[in-house]
């Protein structure tokens, strides 16, 4: 019985299962669900990436993400062919309304969508004092609100600038790979509004996750690897400008 | 003995000190959550009630167990890949409860454009238009059909 | 977006830490510092500094009563500070805060008090009356043996805490450091020469405080300046001082000369953003400007008025100095963007609960605990004792 459903789940990547235990809020009832199974991360397709801004839409909904901050945002770079080490970078309100038209359509521009890393070594939990922020058995970097002091020093250590003080419970906040729906079989928030297929949710513990024969066939780098944060957001073709 | 008298004051301070750590000790053993440290250096219940967040975006899924024939045009044509919320936004208490709560109508001639108005950064081979020139302000669905944007013969409408 | 020059993440904008953080590296620095000043004596034998010696003990336990105050004030949820003690994560430098500093409060300065005070506060306890009386009663934890053998005991006890408290207070304030320098996201602040550059620095504001007290104080007792005493402190600032100039060149011409990926931008902020608060105030105005009339004592022989005017003045210009540092460690560290493509504003509140009104409330407020101190346990020769006068010994 158990083997059974358990094989449902790995044959359909549906949530049809989940999905009563999704409306009833309770996740200890989303019975297919073990920690030790999974190893979450994300794969970020950049050719596919459109600079829509679905994502940060769909992630301000789906999270209530307050204004002015963000859980994931998009970047648009331009990139002289006189000066590649110097980027000219924008994210108006990041990128939740879209970009107006390039200045520049000399050289290179493309989109670049931003969320915390869920570092395997996280320098955010590392330094949390009281054990508020920490990286789940699954491989998800959290934050328990009510545990939080709202010291900020998480906000100090991450280099990619994915956390933030939620102005209204004074506690961190970031991305939780939308942890309440994984956990129920179904994608992120941002992964589902994505129209092109740029964003991947990818569990990486898991032999038939699409992600293995990503890997294997595509150039594919993490945010600031001098960093060794063992970062688990894996971006297909990304620019060396890009920081 | 003399010296343990002398140093009386310092036995009396040391008293104080061990009964403070007591105290401390007692109070700990009351304010840590029960929960702490079962998993690693956290709340384990944390865990559990952020996973019991409530869900807003219901899923593709579930919008096409009713919505078949919507999934029977668009599995052809260029939306395919497009989830039903990335257009209609969440619907998770409409799949809850699909008839007290209906989605919005939508707007193309702001919609479509989300995706479709040129900019330099986006990839060349996806369609883009500059809407200005393009449609002059119809909205989209005049001549596309949304989940199949082929242009309709005689209109889409 | 107003305020933001280039590009910064979204989330970045807004500063995470405010001129109250900038208070607390500075307010635990004097605490260190001055306890070090205390220890030349005790340890090291420096009878010339004796003066200063309860005074500097006083003035650590004063500041140190105040550092934590600005931590509590900029926490989110300062009701839950407590989960630091329960629960700290080994992993964290700042988790260590709560045990180094109750350690250094009640295990190295209390005691290291009590012991010294313990036979004033014996006799006080006999000779005064009512509430004074009941409070010195409590401080004696009901033991009255003041014999020459118990007072011998306490000297050798007082001197064993001193040495232990001269490590903790490195351990104190070199953790300030490391809280700042093992931030590997953050390129201004991370260097191994950080908690050294805190050490130092705090030695030097410490014993500039300290110095500072003992001359205004002593004025206003209208008694004579010991001027061996002060002499003998500045001499001691100004090598120490030097050493801290070295320390902080020597990062500078380190950063200059690697020129690493974040040079550009940081090199940029100085020249910008920081320009009046690192080149001009911490550099130039509280770093060369205070060593030049520190050196100039050294070698030149001047006039007792003209040396206490010096020493007053490179005080002062020291203590602006050693802020500005902590200022632009703490404020220069958040206002470029981690892509090194962009800068933020800090716009610090007036009247709100990380303001300026509360960054000044917060920095007289030791003083008035020194004077409350001063009141209860008074530290110049019991002889004189008697004659505490009422000006406020503030700055």
């Amino acid at each position: 019985m158990n083997i059974t459903r358990r094989h449902l789940l790995l044959l359909l990547p549906a949530a049809s299962v989940a999905w009563k235990y999704v409306l009833a809020g309770t996740p200890e009832a989303a019975p297919n669900y073990k920690l030790s199974e999974h190893w979450w991360g994300m794969l970020i397709d950049l050719p596919k990436c459109i600079g829509c801004g679905n994502c940060v839409r769909a992630c301000q909904a789906e999270n209530d993400v307050p204004d002015g901050y963000f859980r994931t945002w998009v970047e648009r770079y331009h990139v002289s062919d006189y000066d590649i080490e110097n980027p000219q970078v924008d994210s108006p309100d990041g990128g939740k309304k879209g970009f107006p038209p390039a200045k520049d359509v000399k050289g290179k521009n493309f989109f670049v969508p931003k969320l915390c890393n869920h570092c395997a070594d996280s320098p955010c939990t590392q330094v949390c004092p009281v054990g508020a922020t920490f990286v789940s058995q699954d491989g998800v970097v959290l934050v328990d609100p009510k545990y939080c002091l709202g010291c900020r020093y998480c906000v100090q250590a991450c280099p990619y600038g994915c956390r933030f003080i939620n102005p209204r419970t004074n506690t961190a906040e970031k991305c939780t790979l939308c942890y309440h729906r994984i956990t129920k079989g179904l994608t992120t928030a941002c992964c589902e509004n994505c129209p092109t297929g740029a964003r991947q949710l990818a569990d990486l513990r898991n032999p038939a996750d699409p992600i293995h024969e990503f890997l294997k066939t595509h150039s594919v780098h993490v945010l600031k690897p001098s960093m060794a944060t063992r970062a688990k957001v894996y971006y297909n073709e990304l620019d060396g400008s890009v920081r | 003995m003399n010296v343990f008298k002398d140093a009386g004051h310092l036995f009396r301070l040391a008293a104080v000190f061990v009964a403070g750590l007591l105290i401390f000790l007692v109070i700990r053993g009351f304010l840590v959550p029960k929960s702490f440290g079962q998993l690693g250096h956290y709340r384990a219940n944390a865990v559990a009630e952020i996973a019991a967040r409530p869900i807003k975006f219901a899923g593709h899924e579930s919008c096409e167990g009713c919505h078949a024939d919507v999934l029977d045009k668009k599995k052809n044509g260029k939306h395919a890949g497009v989830n039903c919320e990335a257009c209609h936004g969440p619907q998770a208490q409409h799949a809850d409860d699909p008839t007290a709560v209906k989605p919005d109508k939508l707007d193309t001639a702001v919609l479509c454009a989300r995706c479709h108005e040129a900019n330099a950064a986006k990839p060349r081979n996806f369609p883009q238009v500059d809407t200005a020139e393009h449609s002059r302000g119809l909205p989209c669905d005049t001549c596309h059909h949304p989940h199949s944007p082929v242009i309709v013969a005689g209109g889409a409408k | 977006m107003p305020g933001v020059d280039g590009f910064m993440y979204p989330n970045e904008i807004e500063l995470q830490w405010s001129v109250l953080i900038v208070l607390y590296p500075f307010l635990t620095g004097l605490v260190a510092g001055a306890f070090i000043l205390a220890s030349l004596e005790r340890v090291f034998q420096v009878e010339a500094v004796k003066p200063t010696y309860r005074l500097a003990l006083l003035t650590a336990l004063s500041f140190l009563l105040v550092a934590p105050l600005p931590l509590q004030l900029h926490l989110g949820h300062p009701e839950r500070s407590y989960e630091m003690y329960l629960t700290p994560h080994r992993t964290s430098a700042m988790a260590m805060f709560g045990f180094v500093y109750l350690w250094y409060l009640m295990a190295v300065l209390v005691l290291e008090i009590w012991l010294d005070y313990r036979r004033q506060i014996v006799l006080l306890s006999q000779s005064s009356t009512g509430w004074k009386r009941a409070i010195y009663s409590v401080m004696t934890l009901g033991s009255t043996n003041i014999s020459e053998r118990a007072l011998a005991i306490d000297e050798k006890a007082g001197w064993l805490i001193t040495v232990i408290g001269i490590p903790s207070a490195f351990l104190l304030h070199g953790y300030v450091g490391f809280i700042f320098g093992s931030i590997k996201a953050n390129p201004w602040w991370s260097t191994p020469l950080m908690p050294v550059v805190f050490i130092f620095s705090a030695m030097v504001s410490g014993i500039a405080l300290v110095m500072l007290l003992y001359m205004l104080i002593t004025w206003a007792r209208r008694q004579v300046i010991d001027m061996k005493c002060v002499d003998t402190v500045a001499r001691y600032l100004f090598y120490i001082f030097v050493i801290d100039f070295s320390l902080e060149m020597l990062d500078l011409i380190h950063r200059i000369y690697e020129a690493d990926e974040s040079f550009r931008s940081l090199d940029f902020m100085v020249h910008s953003k920081l320009y009046l608060s690192h080149i001009v105030v911490q550099i130039a105005l509280g770093t060369i400007a205070p060593i030049a009339l520190l050196g100039l004592t050294q070698v030149a022989k001047l006039s007792d008025i003209a040396r206490k005017r010096i020493y007053a003045a490179a005080g002062c210009l020291t203590l602006m100095g050693i802020f500005a540092m902590r200022w632009n460690v703490v404020i220069g560290g958040q206002l470029f963007s981690k892509s090194f493509l962009g800068y933020t504003t800090y716009k610090m509140g007036l009247v709100a609960r990380e303001g300026l009104l509360m960054a000044i409330l917060l920095t007289i407020l030791p003083f008035a605990i020194l004077w409350v101190l001063v009141k209860v346990l008074p530290p110049w020769p019991e002889a004189s004792s008697g004659s505490i006068p009422d000006a406020e010994p503030a700055r």
